[in-house]
């Protein structure tokens, strides 16, 4: 059973998270938003933390793909 | 007083918020469509095919446990208990968590068994095996009712949908990518929701330290300081000795309630008997044992701040019931006083997902308990795999559909009540089912009688406990408020059952040892115990036993600094 690789979809699902909330963050913050959060602009924090871990998991699978290990190892060994 | 309770929670979610939780839905119903592809036989829907690396079975073990009953109790218990709160994170699941992992797993894994009502029946034979599948089958539907009831609420309170429009709709978004994809959907969307939900959680706790004026100024506004303890916790557990609080703890919650739930309950061993390997098996609990450790930070600790920033939970606190909000509102309350929109699109999100993969849990491992236990054993044997496949698909859908009937039966019982009282039902199932399989594991001498026998005895008892000490029952043996009376029962329940299964064993005739290999320590090679160390579980890191006393020391530390 070769099941596609889950660190793609939540790199994907955070990177489009993370980059809404860093245009929000940005662009769309009134002094509402600011003082409901104690001065912190919280959707640009989160959102440049998700952007963070949507990148981490996408090297992760760059450098390391799910299948290919299984091939390679047999050679590692040698 | 409930409609203006209503009107209070009731969340400023705008289009921005809509958008992130179509999108989050639209991902998850595609991870439903796109696992279907990998689904060719019984095996892979009902157990992933035994594939799934040791990181994604690990956090899919801790998010299936991180359901609606999770979130909303564990808030709630922080703001009304404080820091007691993290025994239920820490000595009542870390040790439980390694031993499934160190001890366990060797016997479920390596038997290669599919559930544990099958070990059950290798073990002790029918009569045994039989309780166990039905009740737990029974178990999983009511427990799904309840979490679906309390996602339609939270619907209902955060975006004003109708209660029935909610419930049927978050059961067809289960039904859906469970009957595609299997436990494989049901699993990978538990990762993914462990992500977002520490992605809500997070914020929510960020800001509400800043706004309290960090640890310090939490510390400094707390009421009654005795919260900022955990030890010995005589408000949790009703006991007011504090050395009996304390003992209660550690063997009713610490022992038997929590070694009877991590280590029996299927929702969560599944979990790890569709890793990949005998090593990443082992490693599924004591990976999730990490994060369940640190995950109070972002659960208990928010709790503790809305009883003192949430102007209606301080009133609460103070025993002024007049704003009609309950403990368990915490996380709406924060939301609301907290987050702007955007990030609260993204931790409304983070509740739905978390209630909907509850009921994912429980449908996804009735569904295997059903066509393999059930079914495949009792009713319909020896068919083609491509049968047991379809059977499987089929009890998804009956499996929602009976979940639907539950969630109304509970809304109409009305909520917060039939929760205690189905945790107090399961501790009756857990507490007797451990007795009985930690002794099965290691004397091969007990029989397939003792094992019924002690497991209905243990749940009598357990039950007995219950009747006296419930004071809606009217019967007021035993005065025992909080939690102090499942510790009671459960711990009773234990010494029953095990003193029961060596007494019956003694008189009755045990299997012959060659039906027992694999399922009991002494008649299994050290071999078929031990996992490879080798390719992709090679590694001093990947060492089952270095990351369990690893998380050990963890939870030890912890202790040390905020006990």
């Amino acid at each position: 059973m070769r099941l596609f690789d889950l660190r793609l979809i939540i790199a994907f699902l955070f990177g489009v998270y993370g980059v809404v909330l860093v245009v929000l963050g940005f662009g769309f913050t009134s002094d509402d938003d600011l003082k409901k959060a104690e001065g912190v602009n919280i959707n640009l924090w989160a959102g440049i933390a998700m952007v963070v871990l949507s990148a981490a998991f996408a090297a992760w699978a760059t450098l390391r793909p799910q299948f290919a290990d299984a091939d390679k190892q047999p050679l590692k060994e040698l | 007083m409930s409609v203006l309770a209503g009107a209070d929670l009731r969340l400023d979610a705008g289009p921005i918020d809509y958008a992130l939780l179509v999108i989050y839905f639209a991902v998850v119903l595609g991870i439903g469509v796109m696992a279907r592809r990998s689904v060719s036989s019984s095996l892979d829907f009902l157990l992933s095919g035994r594939s799934l690396p040791a990181w994604v079975t690990g956090l899919a073990f801790i998010s299936a446990n991180l359901g609606a009953l999770e979130l909303m109790g564990m808030t709630a218990n922080g703001a009304q208990y404080g820091m007691a709160t993290v025994h239920y994170y820490w000595i009542g699941a870390i040790p439980a968590m390694v031993f499934l992992g160190l001890v366990m797993m060797p016997f479920y894994y390596g038997s290669k068994v599919r559930s544990v009502p099958e070990f059950m029946r290798r073990r002790f034979g029918k009569p045994a095996h039989l309780v166990n599948a039905i009740s737990f089958a029974v178990a999983q539907i009511l427990i799904a009712g309840i979490n679906l009831f309390a996602l339609a609420v939270i619907i209902d309170a955060l975006l004003g949908w109708p209660l029935p429009v909610s419930i049927v709709v978050a059961a067809l978004v289960v039904l859906a990518y469970t009957t595609l994809g299997g436990l494989s959907a049901a699993i990978y969307n538990e990762v993914l929701q462990f992500f977002v939900i520490v992605a809500a959680l997070a914020p929510i706790t960020i800001i509400g330290l800043i706004k309290v004026g960090g640890w310090q100024g939490l510390v400094q506004k707390v009421t009654d300081q005795e919260q900022l303890s955990a030890w010995p916790a005589t408000g949790l557990t009703g006991i007011d000795n504090p050395f009996w609080s304390v003992i209660g703890l550690v063997f009713g919650l610490g022992f038997v309630l929590s070694f009877g739930y991590w280590t029996t309950n299927f929702a969560e061993v599944q979990r790890a008997m569709s890793a990949k390997s005998m090593s990443a098996a082992k490693r599924t609990p004591i990976i999730g044992a990490y994060p369940k450790a640190l995950i109070p930070a972002v659960i208990v600790v928010p709790g503790i701040i809305a009883a003192v920033i949430v102007p209606e939970m301080a009133k609460l606190k103070s025993g002024d019931t007049s704003s009609g909000v309950a403990y368990n509102n915490v996380l709406p309350l924060l939301m609301r006083d907290l987050l702007p929109n955007g990030i609260l699109g993204v931790a409304i999100t983070g509740l739905l997902a978390s209630f909907m993969a509850g009921v994912a849990a429980n449908v996804s491992s009735f569904n295997t308990v059903f066509t393999y236990d059930l079914w495949q054993d009792y009713i319909k044997k020896d068919r083609p795999d491509e049968y047991y496949l379809r059977v499987g698909r089929l009890a998804t859908v009956g499996a929602c559909v009976l979940a639907i009937g539950t969630a109304f039966i509970a809304a109409a019982l009305g909520g917060s009540n039939i929760m205690d009282y189905i945790q107090a039902l399961f501790s009756f199932f857990n507490a007797p089912l451990f007795a009985t399989f930690i002794v099965g594991m290691f004397w091969k001498r007990m029989t397939p009688t003792a094992g019924w026998v002690g497991l209905l005895a243990g749940t009598l008892t357990a039950m007995f406990i219950y009747a006296i000490s419930e004071p809606s029952f009217g019967i007021k043996w035993l005065e025992l408020p909080g939690q102090g009376a499942s510790f009671l029962g459960a711990g009773l329940a234990f010494v029953v059952d095990v003193v029961l299964s060596v007494v019956v064993s003694l008189v009755t005739r045990p299997k012959p040892d060659s039906e027992l290999v694999g399922l009991v320590y002494s008649l299994t090679p050290k071999a078929d115990r031990s996992h490879s160390t080798t390719g992709e579980d090679a590694g001093w890191y990947r060492s089952p036993a270095l990351l369990g006393g690893g998380v050990l020391a963890l939870t030890t530390v912890l202790y040390i600094i905020f006990g």
